[in-house]
């Protein structure tokens, strides 16, 4: 069963550094850590203490409210630092690794046959629920719920996003597993969604236990949360959960494997990485594995100016610094320039030829193929709303995007429920950030409108 | 690069604790006027598009440049008209240049001026929204106008129009409009009449027979006749070559504004095109209904859009982004209702000839209610939609 979704509006943003198809090598690093504070909403509660040995599939902390939901080791080894933060906040568990990837084994049923609970059960044992965020507001799911539907979306358009046809490609047979696995959490069944233009020829169109639905148009159409939008939008009360493609292929594996396996290949990308590619890694590398990437070479006004390291992409992504640790959910660096530098009337200038804007009162609009050393720089200073529908053109929702921020604004939550609060989380509203003159700090009103409504429904 | 170090050196000075810290937001104003700042982003994307505030509103100002230039032009072309003189095409855009200096000075020193001083007491950025009004301003108003009374106006529309509203983006009304509406009511003497819209006419002296009066007086006594009487050709009015407020009378000047505006996506061709519907519609509706015994209804309808403040209101006021309706529905209804007022203003208010302000002022304060509608209405749609589903 396929339909099909037409989009128009969104960007493709013509950043340079996209990774080629090939792995560069394994990264086996000494050191890896797993944060807290990737998980929205999460209180955790520490399970170890340094010093402890800990295998592949070992609980480290779990949520004080739902002690269930666990978050477990990636690596075998030992603990090595627990880095804490303001009034004692858990920032980072840091892990040394012995390399031997040494698994915890779990009974795992055959996904096919096994039940509910089973299926529950062994990804909360295993850490994998982790995996799982809940629609509305892209949160942990909840064990006690069931979803609508859950939702995968199977290409990732985000600015240099990982290839997900390539790396789906050898672990086709792990996410059949974890679709079946996921089937048995929801009546609603599973969705994948496809992208138009690759739709027929890639590897995970020949799927089953999965509904397929094809989209068209640039970002954000990969978003999972734009493709609930147009396939079933969530009314309140109801909850959607997603789970990301390569971690899909973690939950597959358990199923396959009764093992945890947490190495992903991670795409090193951007207009500062040496040679964009693929890396082969585990959850939680450290950026220092891959710092050698890294080029030191920047033109004109960026010369001289630092890397700064993202886990994720240049929309979404943790400024995690040269010192710091992927993120959970992401298998994407992006390395750009710190654009810490000023440009003398540069707003004036006719042309800007190294900037690309998306409105048309600059010229990039006439070299369309190009692609851009785009930097950090904020390229202007925060203002108030003032252009009207122009967030709507990189947003491809029935939403009112200014409606919504400024609903959250003001902290009406009946405005923001009604303006759609339940359909988005930052990430969907990321282009707009970027497009926005005014330069509004799009997301962190969101996310703080979403902790808004939690609060008001706890 | 030399300025830079100056700028650096002197920053010190400017920052919060430094000897003139308390001009920090006026500091910070120039300097970010030189130089794009060297902020970097902290939360959300970490990229951002290379076009600001600034570069906006300077595309405004760019689209006003046309107008601006031939409103120079005109300016001492109806002066040479009315005093009967040979002065060169030179001599004629020297003349029209120091008439406009004047009025462009006090807008600037005076809006600007209080822009830093409300910056300073806030503590916030400066806000470039007034370079769009201060040039819209001279623009709108006759170029006679005594320069206190423009001073006045000028604050009244930046303290009480936009200031006290907090800033560009805040304001319900139009603050250029704002200043005409102030002078319209508060010195209507010195705003109508048939002395004001030619330089120097106020002082008595021009030769026999020319009056100073705008084709829009012609109009509303005698319709088309009137103007033909006048010696006001189609063509007069198209081009611009006619007695009015600065920058308003040259319709292709205004649209070679117009198409700046709506290539780079500032201002909304919906409202200009619905603006330009409502007011044929109202006109032709009034032909239809018109006897002889009223020839200003008799008067084409499309005449409607050549006349007095019409195309430049439509262009460059009413597609304020701020003010104007946000949604797109509410755009087309909002420019539509600004157009159909315009005319009815004009044709059945003899007190106020020009509709166009009064018009896109009032929409101004009804476009957040359109919003409200238009909303509201869709909300409505689009649940019933997924209740099916």
């Amino acid at each position: 069963m396929t339909d099909y979704i037409r989009l128009k509006k969104g960007l493709d943003l013509p950043i340079a550094g996209s990774p080629d198809p090939v792995i560069k090598k394994d990264v086996i690093s000494d050191v890896i850590a797993i944060k807290p504070t990737d998980f929205k909403g999460l209180v955790p509660r520490l399970l170890v203490k340094e010093g402890d040995a800990v295998l592949v599939g070992s609980p480290i902390f779990c949520s004080k409210v739902d002690p269930r939901i666990q978050f477990t080791s990636p690596v075998s080894g030992t603990v090595a630092e627990v880095v804490r933060g303001e009034k004692r906040k858990l920032l980072e568990i840091r892990i040394t690794n012995d390399k031997q990837q040494t698994a915890v084994r779990f009974e795992a049923p055959a996904a096919e046959k096994a039940t509910r609970e089973q299926v529950r059960d062994l990804l909360l044992q295993s850490g994998l629920w982790a995996c799982l965020k809940q629609r509305p507001y892209g949160i942990l799911a909840k064990p006690e719920d069931e979803p609508k539907a859950i939702f995968v979306s199977g290409f990732n358009s985000a600015p240099l996003a990982a290839d997900l046809d390539f790396v789906a490609k050898e672990e086709l047979q792990a996410i059949q597993a974890g679709i079946n696995a996921l089937n048995k959490l929801t009546t609603g069944g599973v969705h994948l969604g496809l992208h138009q233009s690759n739709h027929a020829s890639t590897p995970l169109h020949k799927l089953d236990n999965v509904k397929i639905h094809v989209f068209s148009g640039p970002h954000p159409s990969g978003n999972v949360g734009i493709q609930i939008h147009h396939v079933a939008p969530i009314q309140k009360g109801e909850v959607v959960w997603t789970v990301g493609l390569h971690q899909l292929i973690f939950i597959g594996r358990l199923f396959l494997n009764g093992a945890c396996d947490f190495s992903q290949l991670v795409a090193v990308t951007g207009p500062r990485a040496n040679k964009p590619a693929y890396v082969k890694a585990v959850v939680g590398m450290p950026m220092q594995a891959i710092a050698d990437q890294a080029t030191a070479d920047a033109e004109g006004l960026q010369a001289g100016c630092p890397v700064r390291f993202i886990s994720g992409n240049v929309l979404t992504g943790t400024n995690v610094g040269a010192n710091g640790f992927l993120s959970f959910f992401d298998n994407q660096v992006t390395l750009i320039t710190e654009g810490n530098y000023y440009e003398m009337f540069g707003w004036a200038k006719p042309f800007r030829c190294k900037k690309f804007s998306f409105s048309r009162s600059y010229f990039s609009w006439l070299t369309p193929k190009k692609q851009y050393a785009m930097d950090s720089n904020l390229n202007g200073g925060e203002r108030a709303f003032v252009l009207s529908g122009y967030y709507e053109k990189v947003l491809p929702m029935h939403i009112y995007p200014v409606y919504l921020l400024k609903a959250i604004l003001a902290g009406n939550i009946d405005k923001m429920e009604m303006f759609g609060i339940y359909e988005v989380i930052e990430e969907d509203l990321a282009l707009c950030e970027y497009i926005c003159p005014s330069k509004i700090e799009v997301q962190d009103i969101v996310s703080k409108g979403i902790d808004m409504m939690i609060k008001e429904m706890a | 690069m030399g300025l830079r170090q100056l700028t650096d050196k002197i920053k010190p000075t400017f920052s919060k604790g430094g000897k003139l810290g308390f001009l920090h937001s006026t500091f910070d104003a120039f300097e970010s006027f030189l130089f794009v700042p060297n902020t970097v982003t902290h939360k959300g994307s970490h990229v951002r598009d290379c076009n600001d505030l600034k570069r906006v509103m300077i595309m405004v100002v760019i689209a006003l440049v046309p107008a601006f230039l031939f409103g120079i032009y005109n300016i001492g072309y109806q002066h040479n008209l009315a005093f009967g003189g040979e002065m060169s095409f030179g001599a004629m855009v020297w003349y029209g240049f120091l008439k406009i200096l004047p009025l462009y000075l006090v807008s600037y020193i005076v809006g600007l001026g209080i822009e830093f001083i409300s910056a300073q007491i806030q503590g916030h950025e400066v806000n470039e929204g007034y370079l769009v009004s201060g040039m819209l301003i001279p623009l709108i108003v006759p170029v006679d106008v005594p320069l206190w009374m423009l001073a006045i106006a000028v604050a009244f529309a930046v303290i009480i129009g936009k200031e006290v509203f907090g800033g560009t983006g805040m304001n319900i009304w139009n603050p250029a409009l704002l200043a005409r509406a102030f002078l319209f009511f508060s010195y209507p003497s010195k705003m109508s009449g048939d002395y004001v819209w030619v330089a120097g006419l106020s002082n008595g002296g021009a030769v026999d027979g020319f009056s100073g009066a705008t084709p829009m007086v012609h109009a509303q006594a005698n319709g088309l006749e009137g103007l033909n009487q006048a010696g006001t050709s189609l063509c007069d009015l198209v081009c611009g070559l006619i007695p009015g407020a600065v920058g308003e009378t040259s319709v292709i000047a205004i649209l070679i504004g117009a198409i700046i505006l709506i290539w780079t996506g500032v201002a909304s061709w919906k409202i200009m095109l619905s603006s330009v519907i409502g007011a044929l519609a109202v006109g032709f509706l009034c032909n239809a209904l018109a006897t002889d015994a009223t020839p200003y209804l008799q008067m084409p309808a499309y005449y409607h859009l050549l006349l007095g403040g019409f195309a430049f209101g439509t262009v460059f006021m009413a597609t304020d982004p701020v003010t104007s309706a946000q949604t797109e529905t509410g755009k087309w209804i909002y420019g539509f209702l600004i157009g159909a007022l315009t005319v009815v203003v004009r044709l059945f208010n003899p007190g106020y000839m020009e509709g166009m302000m009064l018009a896109i002022l009032l929409m101004n304060t009804f476009a957040p209610l359109i919003d409200h509608y238009v909303i509201s209405s869709s909300l409505k749609r689009r649940a019933k939609k997924v209740k099916i589903a």
